[in-house]
């Protein structure tokens, strides 16, 4: 019997090139990191893997890991609970409060506690109060937390707002008082959301480097770094970039085998019930305290930290390198955008419309391009730029792609919820009436798409602007963008010259965090 | 088996597998389409008419067989015309209007390679047909249900396509609505002399709707033929159940007669041996049972369902039970006992234990007058 293949399930050619491209651009330049890595001899490959100093380097980096993760846990559980489940007054502005710390970056976090203690300090200068400057390990910890706590906050808010509370009266109705039915049947309903976000903060601090070179506390990342920058010795920092991307995997294969098999959909046809809402009395008080003290920690003494450090006076000469840096920051950030959607979008339209093993594979390949620690991303951009397109290396081209193929998640996400709104049935219905397969996608899906990807477009040029690490090793000499030079003067304690690009990452980063915002509380 | 010369749609042995360890959704499937003829597939969800109406448009591919339309191949396995290039129009059981323009951009979206005047002026026509005209400024999400479907359909006539393929086009209206849509419909098809495909699950529009009815089974058409055929005639168990209530009764067939549990019946067709034979409610009737007629055949009524116009009863028989459909004078109640007769000659079902004397023997039951005992 002749079968005939059904060639309508295969994507259309324009949509699957691009995103087979992105593909073969993320693991490409991995595979050249392999390759520089076990360039050199055995022995000293040998030498380098087996360093008493990577277990030092490890232990740091899971150490650190573990703290944010303890640490965020603390922060963003009382306030998703607070935000989501009780009647406390100025709902929509302590939603707000908890999402705001995104704005103010780890590397400029730790800059602002760097400013703020010692002995000529803002607290010093101001109040007269002497502290240590925070450092080391505390120091990236406090850092890092106060800036990643509202990624978990937010997946928990959405995830105690998804709950259906007819369990829960269930649990009450079969004798369990309220402990233990937080215990037993909320907090497991939970763990989707609590795993998803364990997740983005993570990788973000096995990624981080902003904070802890500033807090000179040596991770996987750091020390990379050094390696780079300091020792120019390429193949143990190959050989850092494939234990950072090892640990990687070992979090995203963790994290598949956890969330297997968990599945907390509603059983049944009854309609999910509104939410019991929890009197807070008296308790508000102390719920207004707790939001208090961190938004305190979190926002205002940054942000006034970085004023006061502006008002010490700042050479005239920065105020010229701050054209400048702010002009870089968008000729790299803004075509980054456009690639991201480019890419983003034929990726996200192939998965939804034809999802097979295929369009599931080069999706991930998306996320992986995201979950990669950027110091690791750009390392093997610079090794495979090297070796196989020597006329880009160090170019402002390959600082675009890398930035692109690096937030290009960020993208996926609203260009994803834009299709999934827009009618599948209604290319079919443009087709039928006389335009080409591309053509009804452009008249009648491109539309609707508006909204989603001028929304991924603009989560990518923030990201990128105040991106850190790839712009560091990637960016063509002389070529400084704002957060390479809040960087750049906070390590040389010049925090008066840092003060007005870290102002200017704070300006994009609430635009980000507004952004984010009005999606999450539509949402929800 | 049916006049081929100037037909409109040839379907022939359309077979689709979605894969290959499962058996095709649609087999050697085969009709075809008059001019100006109204054909609906009819069949309960997952028996593949929805798949065929796809293959038509040029959706889905055929794993065998072709589709010819204006002596046109479409479709073979060596020729897929792309959707765009077949001039059919679709009606989409979610109408799939386009969300972000309005009704009259809606329906000039197929309207190309004209002059724009030419466009507006033919789109306000479509727009006076359907009696939407005063909505032409509305977005699709502004509209209700009935309207929707009445704009779907106007953006599909618009281009003037050879046909219409209709996928369960009254589905998501509501009941009132629906029955006048259809009409609507259906009046608007018919003036602008347009043959269409419809595919439903529902009997009562396929039948009020269509001039023919193609009954279609687990992927195969089973029957095709006008409403009064295929449902005073049906050929199999499945197209008797499925076109509204029935009575299935084994009997012993020989020749125009047969015995059943309501006693001898007149058949619809010569046959012999163990049949299933298949008799509509309202083609039974009661009698008061009294000794002399009551010869071991007579039933007692279990339920009485009076429903104005007229009256649906249970009856309880020595074997099995059967339902009769009566106007609203019968006097009998709960309990009494009854005879049933039956008022038209019972059909034959086309089964496997079945032997069938040739159609051309067939007598017509006007000839063999009322069953006798």
């Amino acid at each position: 019997m002749g079968l005939v293949k059904n060639i309508q399930k295969l994507p259309p050619w324009y949509f699957l090139i691009p995103a087979v491209f992105v593909g073969i651009s993320v693991m490409l330049p991995l595979v050249y990191l392999v390759f520089r890595a076990i360039d050199g001899d055995w022995q000293q490959s040998y030498e380098l893997i087996f360093r008493q100093r990577n277990l030092t380097l490890l232990y740091n980096t899971l150490s650190l890991t573990a703290g944010v993760l303890i640490t965020t846990t603390v922060l963003a559980f009382p306030y998703a609970w607070l935000t989501s489940r009780t009647d406390i007054a100025g709902n929509k502005a302590i939603t707000l409060l908890g999402v705001m710390p995104l704005a103010i970056p780890g590397y400029v976090l730790a800059y602002s506690l760097l400013g703020l203690g010692g002995t000529n300090g803002t607290l010093a200068q101001l109040f007269g109060i002497v502290i240590d400057r925070p450092s080391g390990y505390w120091g990236s910890l406090l850092a890092i937390s106060l800036y990643t706590f509202p990624y978990l906050f937010l997946n928990l808010r959405t995830g105690f707002l998804g709950l259906d509370t007819s369990t829960e009266e269930a649990a009450r109705s079969l004798g369990y008082s309220g402990f233990k039915i937080l215990m037993k049947v909320t907090l497991p309903q939970l763990k989707h959301s609590f795993y998803a976000g364990m997740l983005i903060i993570g990788l973000y601090v096995i990624g981080d480097f902003g904070a802890v070179s500033l807090m000179r506390f040596e991770t996987f990342s750091y020390a990379l770094f050094l390696q780079y920058e300091s020792a120019f010795d390429r193949v143990y920092a190959a050989w850092i970039a494939l234990m950072l991307l090892t640990l990687t995997g070992t979090i995203l294969i963790g994290e598949y085998k956890l969330l297997k098999g968990l599945s907390f959909y509603r059983t049944g046809t009854g309609t999910a019930r509104k939410t019991r809402i929890v009197k807070l009395g008296h308790w508000k008080w102390a719920a207004y305290a707790f939001i208090f003290v961190v938004t305190l920690i979190a926002i205002v003494i940054p942000i006034i930290t970085i004023l006061f450090w502006m008002a010490q006076g700042v050479d005239p000469i920065v105020w010229n390198t701050l054209g400048n840096s702010i002009r870089s920051s968008v000729l790299a950030s803004a075509p980054a955008a456009l690639l991201a959607i480019f890419f983003a979008l034929p990726l996200a339209y192939i998965s939804i419309r034809y999802p097979s093993r295929l369009s599931n594979i080069l999706q991930r390949f998306a996320y992986l391009g995201y979950a990669t620690p950027p110091l690791a991303l750009a390392l093997a951009f610079i090794f495979f730029s090297l070796s196989a397109v020597p006329f880009l290396y160090q170019s402002l081209a390959l600082l675009i792609f890398a930035y692109a193929l690096h937030f290009l998640a960020e993208s996926m996400g609203p260009i994803r919820s834009a299709l999934y709104q827009a009618p599948p049935r209604i290319e079919e219905a443009a087709r039928s009436l006389g335009y080409s397969r591309f053509k009804a996608f452009w008249l009648t899906t491109f539309p609707l798409l508006r909204s989603g990807i001028i929304a991924g477009a603009a989560f990518v040029f923030l990201s990128a602007m105040k991106e850190l690490p790839i712009t560091f090793i990637l960016s063509p000499i002389g070529f400084e963008t704002l957060a390479v030079n809040v960087w750049s003067f906070s390590a040389e304690a010049m925090f008066a010259e840092a003060a007005p690009f870290a102002l200017c990452i704070l300006f994009f980063s609430i635009l980000f965090v507004y952004l984010l915002f009005a999606r999450e509380w539509k949402r929800a | 088996m049916e006049k081929s010369m100037n037909c409109l749609l040839r379907a022939t042995n359309l077979t689709k597998r979605f894969s290959l360890q499962d058996p095709p959704v649609v087999d050697r499937v085969s009709f075809t389409v008059q001019h100006e003829e109204i054909f609906a597939i009819l069949g309960p969800s997952g028996c593949g008419k929805t798949t065929t109406l796809r293959m038509i448009a040029g959706f889905e591919r055929t794993d065998e067989g072709s589709i010819q339309l204006n002596g046109k191949t479409l479709e073979c396995p060596y020729t897929h015309i792309t959707p765009e290039k077949r001039g059919v129009g679709f009606v989409f059981q979610d109408y799939a209007l386009f969300p972000h323009l309005s009704v009259l951009e809606n329906v000039k979206f197929g309207l190309t390679g004209i002059s724009k005047s030419e466009r507006e002026q033919r789109a306000q026509g479509i727009l006076e047909l359907i009696g939407m005209k005063a909505y032409h400024n509305r977005k699709p999400h502004e509209l209700s249900g009935g309207q929707q479907q009445r704009v779907a359909l106007a953006r599909a006539l618009a281009p003037k396509p050879s046909m219409i393929l209709m996928d369960e086009p009254f589905s998501n209206l509501d009941a009132v609505l629906r029955q006048s849509t259809r009409n609507e419909v259906r009046r608007i098809l018919k003036e602008a002399k347009m043959s269409a495909v419809l595919v439903t699950h529902d009997q009562e529009e396929a039948l009020s709707v269509a001039d023919r009815i193609g009954v279609m089974d687990q992927g195969r058409l089973v029957q095709i033929g006008t409403p009064e055929e295929v449902y005073y005639r049906p050929k199999t168990k499945f197209v008797a159940q499925f076109l509204g209530r029935t009575n299935l009764f084994s009997a012993q067939a020989s020749g125009l007669e047969a015995h059943s549990n309501i006693g001898s019946v007149m058949l619809d067709k010569p046959a012999r041996g163990d049949v299933m034979i298949s008799i509509r409610p309202e083609h039974l009737t009661l009698e008061q049972a009294t000794p002399a007629n009551c010869s071991g055949t007579c039933g007692v009524i279990q339920n009485r369902e009076f429903k104005g116009h007229d009256i649906t009863y249970h009856i309880r028989l020595d074997k099995g039970d059967c339902i009769v459909h009566t106007d609203n004078r019968m006097p009998f109640g709960v309990g009494d006992n009854v005879i049933v007769r039956p008022l038209e000659p019972a059909v034959v079902l086309h089964s496997d234990s079945t032997r069938y004397v040739p159609d051309q023997s067939v007598f017509t039951s006007s000839d063999t007058g009322k069953a006798r005992l």
